[in-house]
């Protein structure tokens, strides 16, 4: 990560001596090319699961009824005004999202990182649970929150651009939070304490001193919100109340209710250009702001909340109260409500089976699939991470962005995309189950190269130049010094991964068997059947993927809370 | 570099120079244990299972696709595919290496897309001559009858007697003063009941009066018609669009254990049985029976199956006493096999519309866009 530049220099040194090592002797014993044989696994892969399909529905929807490629065409369809709305609304609902989800993350980030605060693991988990609950389940906790007759009703929210807003904000805090507060709670405390040594106040000490350096996380937690907006499916789709429509969705109405692929083609290069120009900016705007110098062996920067600071501790406790706690708690009050009484049934019955299935198998199936999803996506962004790590140059930064793209093309686009392209593999992947772990891990995976490059960047490579010249060979040296200095954010990625994989709805949806639901997709079904039971089951089943979650990220807080004692 | 992005966040955060690698490495190993870990393995080649792909919707008790084993000793496997629409997508686009043997669940709003499309290959089940054939669409052997539902507008019965109103009976009164803000109905671009019910009023404020079979009018052109004068009518006396069926009966409705606002709502003939009370008590909502339109579903034999015999085995299957008695309870749908016998609630309590609406798939198939558009720049302006 930028927080340490020294690290690229050295590496700078030492790199042209290795990966351009001249003599072909030397290129074949020292195996000089290894980023690129790595980096080529995961690239394939993504190229097998991800561009294949994609570029394989995108070109069926450019041929003309005559069967002529005719890309020119997708030119015609885009100059139209409804096509400039659907755009002006999807940039413009995104834009205001990332807004809205900065102005109440950076105050829950400043509260991780800064303030000394008992039961702050808690807080964690609370912040993190809400970014892998399904999108159907948050879609409908939000109505029962927002629709007349209920608790919010009378806020006026339901039916409006602000619903979808502030859904985006539930979904995303996590990532400011986790993004800008991990930034925050290293950055090295000294610069600020020199500024108020020297008499600036606390709100000069941060517009000069702190601000500017969290730029970077700030601009960067931004891109994926951004991204992550821009995209979202389910939340405009239950949310929008039908009025409100993006690039996502329509794609989604006009290739499954409308089957215009031309349509939906168009749209969907269209949201692939906006997707990969949003990456470009950010991108820019990260490298025009260098360097967050890391505190050195970990000062302790959180502080106890006293006289202001403690107001400003209890609005973003304040926030994350009303913004993140209420709905899953509403949704869990709800779950407890019965036949107009409090009674546990609801949970009684996870363990019948109810539209066929038991839900209680559906946790099973949902355990086994996240497992390999995460085992796929740590194995594939680990060779991702080391490429990255190693490689260098224009192509490093190409495969770095193809990486990112997955999560920035519609899931549709890449469902159907693999429905015509994956039966052309031996097997038929098609029909299996193991397809649903697949699509998982595409969608874990820049999660964890994102979380390992940084650590793995933050390595010494004196420690590397010193196990070398004690004689070990190049895997050992990655075995016994890289390893093990970043096997805590190992485990932290592939917990990540798993809970991600868990959570996820669209992808598993569109190829879980029905017989072996997955246990979001098992929600999906049951809140879309009548009856009181199936919408028990449907609450019950939300409440325990909420708390399975939260379980695992407490698990993952736990690794990391012994993590800053020990420094 | 690089510094940014998803992960180096918290999430994200790098946690470096542990000194205790492996306490981390062994949590990894826990957790893939305690899953039972195991990279499931693939399918499919072969004499594996036959594949029933379907939306998903689809649900039968456990154990009644057995029988079709005991009977055949073939397994067969159920696979989704979203709902009605996206099935109908996914089947052309796959067509001529098809993701299974036989498809269940195209209904008559979607079926003008895959017939004559080489989708399907012909098959008229001998079981259909027992009720299912009377459900067949018009001049196709493609397709052949499952089983068949009525989307209705369902009302609140008891906020009607709260409230000292007097229930609507017809979709023409849902215009009326005193129904003001009570309704809510489903987009019919997003959901399967929101399209039918556009269909319904289509065939009944359209034409004139009593003219409630399609073929009569089947020549008249889309844009002929009162249905969009009735739309505005309905939208300036308060009507509430939400996207799908769900938000509509679970959240809007004040008759399901969702409890919300509305006592109309645009949902199945079905419906009621499901809100009976657990020890058969009448349940606290009714369909006007003057409302239904019919969808039917089918089911056929892909093309391209390498197993034609054993898929029209599963065909015929579908049509058996053991199937067609268990989709009430289990899919909310009718039989269309005669003398079925039907579950108590169901016999008490769904709506048997003596005339539901109907329109001929092809109608159906050749405007239903426009006509969503046209509904679009109506409703939703």
């Amino acid at each position: 990560m930028s927080a340490h530049p020294g690290a690229e220099e050295r590496r700078g040194v030492r790199r042209p001596a290795v990966t351009r090592g001249g003599s072909a002797t030397g290129r074949a014993r020292r195996g000089v090319s290894w980023p690129l044989v790595l980096g080529a696994v995961p690239v394939g892969f993504t190229a097998v699961f991800f561009a294949w399909p994609v570029v394989a529905i995108v070109h069926r929807g450019l041929v003309d009824d005559a069967g002529r490629f005719d890309p020119a065409a997708i030119l015609a369809l885009w100059w139209t005004p409804e096509v400039g709305r659907l755009v002006a609304f999807t940039l413009g609902q995104a834009a205001a999202s990332t807004a809205l989800t900065l102005a109440l993350g950076m105050p829950v980030a400043w509260l991780l990182a800064r303030v000394q605060l008992p039961g702050k693991a808690l807080v964690r988990v609370v912040v993190t649970v809400p970014f892998v609950l399904p999108t159907v389940v948050v879609g409908v906790a939000f109505r029962m929150l927002l629709g007349e007759g209920h608790l919010l009703g009378w806020t006026g929210l339901d039916g409006t651009v602000w619903a979808i807003i502030l859904a985006h904000a539930f979904f995303n805090i996590a990532i400011v939070a986790r993004t800008v507060g991990g930034v925050w709670a290293r950055m090295d405390p000294r610069p600020e304490q020199a500024a108020r040594a020297l008499g600036a106040g606390p709100a000069r000490v941060f517009a000069t001193v702190t601000a500017p350096r969290l730029l970077p996380a700030v601009a960067s937690a931004s891109a994926v919100v951004f991204l992550f907006c821009a995209t979202s499916f389910g939340v405009v789709l239950v949310l929008g109340g039908t009025r409100f429509r993006t690039l996502e969705t329509e794609i989604y109405l006009q290739t499954v209710q409308v089957f215009d692929l031309r349509m939906a083609a168009a749209l969907s290069v269209l949201q692939l250009l906006a997707v990969t120009a949003a990456l470009a900016v950010a991108a820019a705007a990260r490298r025009r702001v260098r360097g967050t110098p890391a505190s050195p062996a970990a000062a302790r920067v959180a502080r106890p909340a006293r006289g202001p600071r403690r107001l400003g501790a209890a609005a973003a406790l304040a926030i994350v109260t009303v913004v993140l706690v209420v709905p899953p708690a509403s949704l869990f009050v709800r779950s407890l409500r019965f036949d107009g009484g409090w009674s546990l049934h609801a949970y009684r019955i996870l363990g019948t089976e109810i539209a066929g299935i038991r839900p209680l198998d559906a946790v099973s199936t949902s355990l086994r699939t996240a497992v390999d999803a995460a085992l796929l996506a740590l194995v594939l962004g680990l060779l991702a991470a080391v490429a990255l790590d190693r490689g260098r140059g224009r192509g490093k930064e190409l495969a770095d962005g193809f990486m990112m793209l997955p999560l920035g093309v519609s899931a549709v686009t890449v469902g159907f995309g693999l429905l015509i392209t994956m039966g052309a593999l031996p097997g038929d992947l098609r029909r299996s189950q193991l397809l649903v772990a697949i699509a998982q891990a595409m969608i874990a995976m820049p999660l964890v190269v994102r979380t390992l490059l940084p650590a793995m960047q933050g390595i010494d490579d004196r420690l590397r130049h010193a196990a070398g010249v004690l004689g070990a060979a190049p895997l050992r040296v990655w075995f016994s010094v890289d390893l093990p200095l970043v096997a805590r954010s190992l485990a932290a990625a592939v917990g990540f991964a798993f809970v991600v994989a868990l959570g996820e709805f669209g992808a598993t949806s569109f190829l879980a068997r029905a017989d072996e639901p997955t246990l979001p997709v098992l929600i999906g079904k049951l809140i879309s059947r009548p009856g009181a039971d199936n919408l028990a089951a449907a609450l019950a089943s939300s409440v325990l993927l909420a708390v399975v979650t939260g379980a695992i990220v407490a698990v993952i807080e736990a690794v990391r809370v012994a993590d800053v004692g020990e420094f | 570099m690089n510094a940014h992005a998803i992960a180096q966040s918290g999430f994200l955060r790098p946690i470096r120079r542990s000194r205790r690698p492996l306490a981390a490495l062994i949590m990894v190993v826990a957790l893939a244990a305690a899953a039972g870990c195991s990279l499931s393995g693939g399918g499919g080649d072969g004499d594996g299972p036959l594949v029933l792909v379907t939306h998903d919707s689809f649900a039968l008790s456990e154990g009644v696709l057995d029988g079709f084993t005991a009977q055949t000793g073939v397994d067969v496997e159920v696979r989704n595919s979203g709902d009605a629409g996206r099935l109908a997508s996914e089947l052309v686009l796959t067509k001529g290496d098809p993701l299974g043997d036989v498809a269940f669940g195209i209904d008559n709003t979607f079926a003008s897309r895959v017939i004559g499309q080489g989708v399907f290959e012909p098959y008229v089940s001998p079981a259909a001559q027992d009720g299912a054939q009377d459900y067949a669409v018009p001049g196709s052997d493609e397709l052949t009858a499952v089983d068949y539902g009525d989307v209705c507008l369902n009302i609140d019965t008891g906020w009607f007697a709260r409230h000292g109103i007097a229930a609507p009976s017809s979709i023409a009164d849902l215009t009326r003063p005193e129904y003001k803000g009570l309704t809510v109905v489903e987009n019919p671009a997003t959901s399967s009941p929101g399209l039918a019910f556009l269909l319904a009023t289509i065939v009944t404020q359209s034409g004139g009066p009593g003219q409630s079979e399609a073929t009569t009018q089947a020549d008249r052109p889309a844009q002929d018609g009162g249905w969009q004068d009735y739309w505005r009518a309905l939208r300036d006396n308060g009507l509430k669009v939400v996207d799908g069926w769900t938000q509509a009966y679970t959240v809007e409705f004040s008759g399901s254990s969702g409890a919300g606002p509305r006592p109309i709502v645009v949902s199945y003939a079905s419906s009621p049985p499901a809100e009976a009370g657990a020890d058969g008590s009448a349940p606290p909502t009714r369909a006007l029976a003057g409302s239904c339109f019919r969808q039917v579903e089918y089911a056929g034999v892909l093309s391209g199956t390498d197993r034609p015999e054993a898929a029209r085995e599963l065909v015929d299957f579908l049509l058996s006493p053991e199937v067609q008695q268990d989709l009430p309870g289990q899919m909310y749908v009718f039989p269309v096999q005669r003398g079925t016998p039907l579950p108590a609630v169901f016999a008490e309590y769904a709506a048997r519309p003596a005339h539901p609406l109907t329109m001929d798939p092809a109608r159906i198939g050749t405007h239903r866009d426009a006509w969503i558009r046209q509904w679009r720049d109506i409703v939703l302006g």
